[in-house]
């Protein structure tokens, strides 16, 4: 492994150099050291390629990737790039592709294992041209990611070192996980693109931020919904780069609605408070839960708000987040009015999300001609240890733990 | 479908307070233009064509429009912005005594502070519009954008 482009500051996970949202070099270390590194990304789920054949097509960091079902059930992952010219395979979001991927430029033809099956005028024509005799189709496949699922969720890895993706996510944090996807069947409600003018990790940092939710984010505040009375959390993984934060409101009885919440909103200015209009879906009284797994997967409920978001870096200083909203199979009626109604709340126009959107970019900008100072992240101490307080950054600088760690930036 | 000039002038003239309304920055008149009962709706071409419910925006009543301007008035924070709408191909596809489903295309450019000029959004409004004694409103206001990537976010409505 290379040595990093620049040193870190002392003050380990307080200190964060500008440096490392702005450099090129850095950039470019990443996508060997993160993306292609002993992590998971993730793909899909894996209720939106049912059949056999379906594909859809993402990236594993900025590597482009088609992920497809197999004639057998399972799921494939490969880097959608072709072996021969280097030309994208897979050219549309997301189809079905029957048995074979073909590249359209010299339809070279791979079947869904990624094997080269055959290249046009291989023998040349009327013995002239064609490929050289040793030339041999078994070493020409298209590069294959290793893949695991969690909760309907696909994941993959570039990564022989990577470890198994249970392990990956842990313990602590796949029980949150498990919390909010169980084993029920997903139904994928929408999906929406937002691309943000900042580095892909000011928006990763921001979803563990739990420090700025209340003070940022003046929706709650402004119509007087969020309760003071709100008690909560952060779990974060030993490594520090999975979190799972989560606040409960106290009022939270009966196992229903949010009794009392309707109250607090009347008077204050929301003329409709049908958007709150939730159901303590996992019996726990917990209104809001923000998970992440290194690198950049969030899994978001909000009340009955349920998406996943992936975080796509697109060049050193621009990410695209792509959101994937979802219900279950089972949802009645009334639930799928409720998470209709409530996605208002989240999203590129949402509510309590919106801000979110241009705050990564206003730090990018500010940062220009910055780049020898350090960002500030000491709330809550130095540590990235669980905490029944929010008021901390500890998430984030758990963040910064397992990314040092990976990119040889030394304590 | 043809309609009568003056029920055609009504509908366009609708279209055009609608614009000039947004792009005045008088959003505080906006959800007049609406029914009590709207449908307010901003989702992907993607989704719709889908039939994935969930877009950027889901209002079903007028209450929830005036609860967005209150909220980007007084709540949420984003920098300092304006659009311009463009509107054409203007299509009445179905009228029947005192309603219209009428297909139109827009083109809105978004203009921040610095002078920085995007053209935000593309697509279609798929209006049904109930003509009422105050005059025609909007009973449903469907927003089909084509491109698919919203940049930064979406505060003011298209």
């Amino acid at each position: 492994m290379d040595a990093p482009a620049f040193a870190w500051p002392a003050g380990g996970n307080t200190r964060v150099p500008y440096r490392v949202y702005t450099d090129a070099e850095n950039h470019e270390r990443e996508k060997a050291n993160i993306f292609a590194g002993p992590t998971w990304g993730f793909l899909c789920a894996a209720t939106e390629i049912p059949e056999a054949g379906d594909y859809k097509t993402t990236f594993l960091g900025e590597v482009p990737v088609v992920v497809v079902r197999r004639k057998d059930g399972g799921i494939n992952a490969l880097v959608n790039r072709c072996s021969h010219r280097g030309s994208l395979v897979a050219l549309k979001n997301q189809g079905n592709t029957g048995t074979s991927l073909t590249c359209v430029y010299h339809s070279w033809a791979f079947d869904l294992d990624g094997n080269l099956q055959g290249v046009p005028f291989r023998r040349g024509i009327e013995g002239k041209g064609g490929m050289p005799e040793g030339f041999d189709l078994k070493q020409h496949g298209l590069k294959r990611l290793r893949v695991e699922e969690t909760c309907g969720l696909v994941f993959g890895s570039l990564s022989a070192e990577a470890p198994p993706l249970e392990q990956h996510i842990g313990e602590l944090i796949g029980g949150r996980m498990q919390r909010v996807l169980g084993n029920r069947k997903l139904k994928v409600l929408g999906t929406t693109s937002q691309y943000l003018h900042n580095n892909w990790k000011l928006y990763v940092e921001n979803t563990k931020d739990t420090y700025h939710a209340s003070l940022l984010h003046s929706f709650f505040s402004t119509f007087k919904i969020l309760r003071l009375t709100a008690t909560g959390g952060i779990h974060v993984s030993d490594q520090g780069g999975n979190h799972a934060s989560h606040s409960r409101n106290k009022q939270d009885k009966d196992g229903g609605e949010y009794v009392g919440l309707r109250s607090a909103i009347d008077g204050f200015g929301l003329q409709d408070a049908s958007i709150f209009q939730a159901r303590d879906e996992f019996g726990d009284g917990i209104t809001v839960q923000i998970l992440s797994v290194f690198p950049n997967f969030i899994l978001q409920q909000v009340h009955n708000s349920i998406a996943l978001r992936q975080v796509l870096p697109k060049g050193v200083d621009e990410t695209e987040l792509l959101w994937t909203f979802l219900g279950f199979e089972d949802d009645d009626e009334e639930m799928q009015r409720m998470r209709l109604k409530q996605a208002n709340l989240v999203g590129p126009a949402g509510y309590i999300s919106m801000e979110d959107g241009c705050v990564g970019g206003w730090v990018q900008r500010a940062i220009q001609g910055s780049e020898a100072d350090d960002s500030v992240v000491e709330m809550g101490g130095a540590g990235h240890a669980s905490s029944d307080s929010r008021v901390s950054e500890a998430s984030v600088r758990g963040f910064w733990n397992q990314y040092r760690g990976l990119m040889g930036f030394a304590p | 479908m043809i309609v009568d000039v003056g029920t055609r002038l009504a509908i366009e003239d609708l279209f055009a307070r609608y614009a000039h309304t947004i792009d005045d920055d008088r959003l505080e008149e906006w959800p007049a233009l609406f029914t009590e009962d709207c449908l307010y709706q901003v989702i992907s071409a993607e989704n719709w064509a889908l039939k994935r419910p969930i877009g950027l925006i889901h209002c079903d009543n007028r209450a929830m429009l005036q609860d967005r301007v209150t909220s980007l008035r007084e709540a949420n924070i984003y920098e300092a912005q304006g659009y311009r709408h463009m509107l054409s191909a203007t299509l009445v596809t179905h009228f029947h005594r005192d309603e219209a489903r009428v297909v139109s295309n827009y083109q809105v450019t978004r203009i921040m502070q610095d002078g920085s000029t995007l053209l935000f959004s593309c697509g279609r409004y798929l209006d049904r519009i109930k003509f009422t004694k105050a005059g025609p409103l909007f009973a449903e206001r469907v927003v089909v954008y084509d491109n698919r990537r919203v940049d930064t976010l979406l505060a003011l409505p298209l």
